[in-house]
């Protein structure tokens, strides 16, 4: 019994394309099927109406040729198909490298400072101890919430990202968060200027994402603006949205990497070379939030240059 | 005193590693990223250098390559401390000279300790 089911299950395409969790029209097995069905109709059809019906041999050249093209069509499916399945591969092995790595340099930072604090042979002062709570607390912090980003990207892909619909002020959002990140930004030696314009209408969003989403730009904002330099924000009302911009005076992101800065795990060569944390998760999700409160994000960079971040999303409706 | 020179970006490492070096009675001379670290290299001379691989500003290789180039620096026996462990990145440091390549995840602190004990002898 099990083994005639799993002769069933081999031969059974839509179990074996819900198993590789693609579409079916994204599926190989699937797609061949369909294709060597429509080869034997087609053999079968053109011999019958070669034989039977037609007798005109360029309408029966014709018909093969528009059957031929068909054919072609569905092979270019297929193999962009395999292509979709080659990409999902790929993605598992960044995931793979990138994870294991950004997991692994607070572990080491963990399990470095434990060894340090549980092999003291004279018992350390009080503070330098407080400074290895610390470091403790903040490299904990660091794996969770690396766990939590991966968690979120991998809701996001299946669908599952429930996002609240709250009346959300943009303009308190960003007071709020400049002043969090006060000691970061003047640390950093940046000028940040802020201008938006005055009664701007409220969105409708779930608050704590969208304020993950300007905390994210803001905080790469000053990341990749090593030396110091300036941040100008704007916030706007443009029809029925709010635009949202924040330049930078920064490294900049390389033209032929350009087009792959939303995408899951990427992280650009100038990010890098600032900065070697990082999970390459961060605009990824930024994107996806906006998006799925209806809204868009845009940017524009020149290397050694800066950049600049663009959003809109749609006011709250009366 | 034996100086070690310590090329590493995560500061929470300088400091435990910092702290375990300078309780075996060396000094430690830290440096955050790839640029300092070459130049402290270069001015302050050191015994041995502790070396990471991902760098800011330039990485380990990078480094590496450089020390090599430099007639002062040339001769500083140099361990690879890094969580890289692909064969070709292993295979990299060794050829450029490192005196040993640990993969911080598979060492404790005290083992990274004694194995510039050892090269320090």
């Amino acid at each position: 019994m099990e083994t005639k089911n799993k002769i069933c299950n081999a031969l059974n395409p839509v179990a074996i394309c819900r198993k590789y969790e693609v579409s079916l029209w994204q599926c190989p097995q699937f797609l061949f099927l369909i294709m060597g069905f429509v080869i034997l109709v087609a053999i079968l059809a053109v011999y019958f109406l070669g034989t039977e019906r037609i007798k005109d041999p360029t309408i029966i050249s014709l018909l093969v040729i528009g059957i031929t093209g068909f054919l072609l069509l569905v092979s270019f499916v297929i193999t962009s198909s395999l292509e979709h399945l080659a990409d999902a591969s790929r993605m598992k092995t960044e995931f793979i490298n990138i994870v294991s790595h950004q997991l692994r340099a607070p572990l080491t930072n963990l399990s470095f400072s434990l060894d340090f604090l549980t092999s003291q042979a004279v018992p350390q002062s009080e503070a330098s101890c407080e400074e290895y709570y610390v470091i403790l607390k903040e490299n904990t912090q660091r794996m969770g919430d690396l766990i939590d980003n991966l968690l979120t990207v991998s809701r996001i892909a299946t669908g599952k990202f429930p996002l609240k619909k709250e009346d959300v002020s943009l303009g308190e959002l960003m007071d709020g968060l400049l002043n969090k990140f006060k000691p970061f930004i003047s640390a950093s030696n940046i000028e940040v200027d802020f201008q938006k314009d005055p009664n701007l209408p409220k969105v409708n969003g779930d608050r704590l994402w969208l304020e993950q989403v300007i905390e994210n730009l803001l905080d790469n904002a000053i990341k990749y603006t090593k030396g110091g330099g300036a941040i100008a924000i704007k916030l706007k009302q443009r029809n029925k949205k709010i635009y949202f911009e924040i330049k930078d005076t920064g490294v900049g992101i390389p033209k032929e990497e350009q087009r792959f800065i939303f995408e899951r795990f990427f992280r650009s060569k100038n990010a890098l070379k600032e900065q070697t944390r990082g999970s390459g998760l961060g605009l990824h999700i930024v994107k996806k939030v906006l998006e799925l409160s209806g809204g868009k994000i845009w940017f524009k960079s020149k290397e050694g240059t800066g950049t600049t971040f663009y959003f809109t999303l749609p006011i709250k409706r009366q | 005193m034996k100086k070690i020179l310590f090329i590493e970006d995560e500061s929470a490492l300088q400091k435990s590693m910092g702290d375990s070096l300078r309780r075996e009675g060396w000094e430690v001379l830290s440096a955050l990223n790839g640029e300092i670290g070459l130049r402290q290299a270069k001015t302050e001379c050191p015994d041995l250098i502790l070396l990471d691989l991902i760098l800011p500003k330039m990485d380990g290789f990078e480094v590496f390559r450089e020390l090599k180039k430099n007639k002062e620096t040339v001769n500083i026996p140099v361990i690879v401390l890094t969580n890289l462990e692909q064969m070709e990145d292993v295979e990299k440091a060794l050829e450029l000279g490192a005196k040993t390549y640990l993969v911080k995840a598979n060492y404790t602190l005290s083992e990274v300790v004694s194995k510039i004990k050892d090269i320090l002898k």
